[in-house]
């Protein structure tokens, strides 16, 4: 990778300490760089700075200099240069660091100006917590513990705003609790790129709205959520489901393309109840797409396989395990023949599943396939590639060449609208993802080449192979659904979904990137690492740990990227592996956020 | 003394028996010939006439003209574009609206002129919604000035090419504020914006250097570019030079508009002498010097104001001389020449009431302390009113209007605080003296505003 050049670094004060940051860091920002919170509302990291909540005045000043010489006026109190303090506030979301800018945040005055802005915003507001998804995680509490004043000196009515308004499928407002941040509408001007949502009014009667005639339905819409600093946007999905502080958060990885947007499972006993982005400035900033958030309801779906199965019937996974080693060893004809079993691996598995059906790939000598899942790209975070890890095939060896773009159709709503549309309409149209890759594979079976099949966790049919041709093979099948390979399949082994264990990912950037485990798993699914561990070994393969930690020590010996580093040591932003060996290889993904094409074709 | 003649310089022609606004009489009395001279002149030298005269904005904020062009980011390289204020909407002025409808072409060689001085090739000119006669006048004297080759494509034959279009606003106070007006002629609600970094200046319409001027500063640039600035700055008083336009309303004799050298006339001979005193059997009470939201000031205060030499001396308020430096000395300002007289019939608490309800329904509801302050004093004051007041009032009414001032994004927030901390600080006794009187019965519509 090119290293970033060097910002220049400009040195401020804030509160007496010194600190060097790049010439134009906010100092909001360049604050929490010295541990000091400037509380605010309006300003987002990755949004235009409107300045509108005033909540972060502080007070500026900057070292005196004689007008006429230009020359530092001292102070012959501290021998230091003397600084002429602004004396009215300034905001710090707006204010950037020049060089010997100082700030204060901890005066009378500021405590006074957040202590107002906190009572005005306030004055209007329902102040109805305890019916309030947001409670929990809402700034206005957050804040109103450090500068609420505890009582009110409000005794007039409140102003009267529209309640439970959708704004679109997935999106409530409130419009009594909206602080009028603005946060929702630079998001969908700026990010979304769908400009739907303004306000309407003026004065306290600001209310936020929807265009006339359009909805928030686009396939960001609940990002609005995640940065509402209050309860006036919630999702029609979580919400009234689950108090947030009971929630237990684990970090993973979103899988429904090879962006690999950085996320947070939400869960509870056992049960996830949502799914928001985690930053990462190098990936995902702080968005992700809502049809990733509804990933989890596979998960909890009715469909799971949880039992392993020989020849249809239930069975014990060392019964499974035994009647596959068996089909494994039907020999080649001649030493020098090809070897009739082939194997499917998937650009779903993790990279530690795919080195492992590698390895099995190489004990049995058997050709290896990948499926492609190839839809059209968003432009923002959701790419063309709709595996989430067809670069770890290559970076494993799994794979020496890209799948071919496959003709079987697959269509996946970009995200659910069952719940909650207003007149019951679909919303957002079906998209298309061609699911493909094993013409050559289907070529063999028909030709009679191939007797066996290993499908790790692809069901052969959606991915373009006739009933016919999977009953001319012998199918050994791990995987989470039941399906027709599964139906099809002699030897079934119920593995894990992404949520239910830990493992890996190379995203399109070639970017290594860790996703832990969430929630227990079914009873009677079997973790992927087990079986394919025994499967290789019943393979004649070398003896392989199935316990991640002690895998990685075999992985990182084999991908020379990954030198020293360990599963618990990869950094939680991941790892940018070297991708020189791929240079030129032309990818399905066009360009996304934070994510270019080696070609540069637009997005 | 008797109090000095009005000196009509911007109003020569306002109310002239015979004079009307057509092009026809405009050039009849020389029109036009300014802009002809101006354009045989380097433009830097207009520039320095403006500087040299010391003639500050007649908008609000009294910003030195001259200054304010030196500022426009001249390197960019982006075009710059000269906005005319005529949003006059500050309650109590009513100046502009008689420049547009009798003498709209002094406007317009105004803005020729300080287009030609900036290398404007763009004028618009943003008039309030409630003016629909205005903008009328406006775009039929534009196009009459552009057949006759004033304006347009090719000003006087010179090649020199420069369009004004009108702008008609939509009935809000706030896109008088020259950001939120830019937002607005962007097409966009008029949210002012943060400054910095859009200082208009540099980062105005359309992201480019942008000048905004009251309509009546461009009439007095023209009346610069003719006479040259040394010598317009010896009318008026030193740092307040040239004319100014005095809105007079409310109690007195006569009401209207008129025009003096800046501080040669004291707010008592405006009152008194040209306005001919209180009404009869009143007496003044109270008076707004320079549109709504300035600071009121109280019959009988005094104020102590420093010399030169260090000395200080007393000044009654009769004896302000109307001028921006004094009234900022007395705590309150010139602002945009609108003077708002009360006497003794008026109750301040209703007052406020009143103008509170103004700024409550013109906040642009963008920032909070605004948004909800002026809206909370509103409802303070309209209770106290119709509902009942409580000995507490004044000084809450004063503790929301102090959260307000100063922490803003535009001077709205110390327009709309300005008034209730001036009030509640100069009529105390009325606000405490509220919680003892019953409430008012009569339906005040006015107060109703939102
Ligand atoms: C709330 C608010 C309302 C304003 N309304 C007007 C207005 O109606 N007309 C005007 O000329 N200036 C108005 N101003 C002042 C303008 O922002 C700006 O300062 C002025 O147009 C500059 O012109 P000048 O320098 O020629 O005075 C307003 C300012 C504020 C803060
Ligand atoms: S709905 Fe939320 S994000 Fe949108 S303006 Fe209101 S408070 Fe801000
Ligand atoms: S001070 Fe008032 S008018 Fe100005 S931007 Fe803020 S809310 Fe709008
Ligand atoms: S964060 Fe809202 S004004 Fe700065």
């Amino acid at each position: 990778m090119i290293a970033p050049s060097k910002p220049d670094l400009v040195t401020v004060n804030i509160d007496g300490r010194e600190i060097a940051v790049p010439k134009g860091t906010n100092v909001i920002e360049a604050a929490r760089l010295v541990g000091v919170d400037v509380p605010h509302y309006c300003y987002h990291p990755k949004l235009t700075v409107v300045g509108n909540c005033r909540m972060c005045l502080i007070e500026m000043g900057m070292p005196a200099v004689d007008p006429a010489t230009k020359s530092p006026i001292m102070d012959p109190a501290t021998g230091k240069q003397r600084i002429n303090w602004i004396p009215r506030p300034q905001i710090g979301c707006a204010t950037n660091a020049s060089p010997g800018l100082h700030i204060r945040t901890q005066t009378p005055q500021i405590k006074d100006c957040r202590e107002g802005v906190m009572e005005f915003l306030l004055v209007n507001h329902p102040l109805d917590c305890p019916i309030c998804d947001q409670a929990g995680e809402c700034k206005l509490q957050e804040q109103a513990t450090g500068y609420g004043r505890g009582y009110s000196r409000f005794i007039e009515q409140k102003n009267v705003k529209p309640k439970r308004t959708l704004l679109g499928p997935r999106v409530m407002l409130d419009d009594e609790r909206c602080i009028l941040c603005s946060r929702c509408i630079r998001f969908s001007k700026e990010i979304a790129k769908d400009d739907v949502l303004g306000f309407i009014d003026r004065g306290s009667f600001s209310t936020l709205t929807c265009y006339p005639g359009k909805k928030l339905e686009n396939n960001y819409s609940l990002n609005t959520v995640d940065i509402c600093p209050v309860g006036a946007l919630t999702s029609t999905d979580f919400r009234f489901k689950m108090r947030v502080w009971f929630l237990k958060q684990t970090n993973s990885i979103d899988t429904e393309s090879s962006v690999g947007a950085n996320t947070v499972v939400w869960s509870r006993e056992g049960r996830i109840y949502r799914i928001t982005p985690r930053r990462n400035d190098e990936v995902n900033d702080t968005w992700m797409a809502d049809s990733g958030r509804e990933l989890y309801k596979a998960v909890q779906a009715t469909d799971r396989l949880t039992a392993a199965k020989v020849n249809g019937a239930v069975s014990t996974l060392d019964l499974a395990l035994g009647a596959a080693a068996e089909l494994l060893k039907v020999g080649r004809i001649a030493p020098s023949a090809p070897s009739p079993i082939a194997i499917v691996g998937s650009g779903r598995s993790s990279v530690e599943e795919q080195f492992l059906t590698k390895q099995l790939a190489d004990a049995l000598q058997a050709p290896t396939h990948l499926v492609s899942r190839v839809g059209e790209g968003d432009g923002i975070l959701v790419s063309a590639d709709r595996n989430p890890n067809t670069r770890g095939a290559l970076v494993v060896g799994l794979v020496s060449d890209l799948p071919k773009v496959g003709t079987a159709l697959r269509a996946v709503r970009t995200s659910s609208t069952q719940s909650a549309t207003t007149d019951g309409s679909e919303s957002r149209p079906y998209q298309e993802i061609h699911v493909g890759g094993l013409s050559n594979l289907a070529a063999d079976i028909d030709a009679g080449k191939i007797k066996t099949v290993i499908s790790v966790g692809e069901d052969l049919t959606a991915a373009g192979l006739t009933a016919a041709q999977l009953a001319k093979v012998a199918i050994i099948y791990l995987g989470t659904h039941a399906n027709a390979t599964s139906a099809a399949a002699k030897v079934v082994f119920p593995t894990l979904a992404v949520f239910e264990k830990n493992g890996t990912l190379v995203n399109q950037q070639f970017r290594l990137q860790k996703f832990t485990k969430a929630v227990p798993a079914p009873a009677g699914a079997t973790d992927d690492l087990v079986v394919l561990v025994q499967l290789a070994a019943a393979a004649g393969g070398p003896a392989l740990p199935a316990d991640i930690h002690e895998l990685w020590k075999f992985i990182a010996a084999s991908v020379p990227a990954l030198g020293t580093m360990t599963f618990a040591n990869l950094p939680e932003t991941g790892l940018l592996l070297d991708a020189t060996p791929w240079a030129g290889w032309s990818f399905a993904e066009g360009a996304t956020l934070h994510y270019q094409p080696a070609g540069g074709s637009p997005p | 003394m008797p109090a000095a003649a009005q000196r009509r310089i911007i109003f020569a022609h306002i109310d002239e028996p015979g004079y009307t606004n057509d092009l026809a009489c405009y050039l009849q009395h020389g029109g036009y010939a300014v802009l002809r001279r101006s354009m045989a002149r380097p433009p830097a030298e207009l520039i320095d006439e403006v500087k040299k005269s010391g003639l500050r904005g007649r908008g609000g904020a009294g910003f030195p003209c001259g200054v304010k062009w030196s500022l426009v980011d001249r390197k960019s390289g982006k075009p710059i574009y000269l906005i005319v204020n005529a949003d006059e909407s500050e309650p109590g002025t009513f100046k502009d609206r008689y420049i547009i409808h009798q003498d709209p072409h002094q406007l317009i060689e105004g803005v020729m002129i300080s287009c030609f001085a900036n290398n404007v090739k763009q004028a618009y000119i943003y008039i309030r919604g409630e003016f629909p006669e205005g903008a009328r006048i406006l775009e039929r004297a534009i196009a009459e000035a552009r057949a006759a080759g004033f304006c347009g494509p090719n000003v006087l034959g010179t090649g020199y090419a420069c369009e004004i279009y009108v702008h008609r606003g939509a009935g809000a106070y706030i896109c008088g504020e020259e950001t939120g007006l830019i937002e607005s002629l962007e097409g966009k609600r008029p949210y002012p914006r943060i400054k910095p970094p859009f200082f208009p200046a540099v980062l105005g319409l359309y992201q480019c250097p942008t000048i905004v001027n009251n309509v009546e500063t461009l009439c007095h640039v023209k009346y610069i570019a003719d006479v040259g600035g040394d010598a317009y700055a010896k009318i008026g008083t030193p740092n307040n030079t040239g004319t100014r336009l005095l809105c007079v309303s409310g109690h007195v004799q006569k009401p209207g508009y008129y025009e003096y050298e800046v501080g040669k006339i004291t707010l008592g001979e405006l009152l008194y002498e040209v306005c001919g005193g209180p009404l009869p059997g009143r007496k003044f009470k109270a008076i707004i010097p320079g549109g709504s939201s300035a600071k009121i000031l109280r019959m009988g205060e005094t104020f102590a104001l420093k010399n030169k030499d260090g000395t200080t001396r007393q000044l009654a308020v009769e004896d302000i001389p109307m001028d921006f430096d004094t009234l900022a000395a007395c705590g309150t300002m010139g602002g945009s020449g609108g003077v708002i007289v009360m006497d003794d019939s008026v109750n301040m608490v209703e007052a406020l009431a009143n103008l509170n309800a103004f700024y409550a329904h013109e906040s642009c509801g963008q920032c909070t302390p605004c948004r909800e302050g002026s809206l909370w004093m509103k409802k303070i004051t309209t209770r106290m009113v119709h509902a009942g007041a409580r000995s507490e009032d004044g000084a809450l009414l004063k503790s929301v209007a102090d959260q307000i001032a100063g922490r803003t994004i535009c001077a709205f927030g110390e327009a709309c605080a300005w008034p209730t901390q001036s009030f509640v600080a100069k009529f105390g006794d009325e606000f405490k003296g509220a919680a003892e009187t019953k409430p008012s019965t009569k339906s005040d519509h006015a107060i109703e505003l939102v």
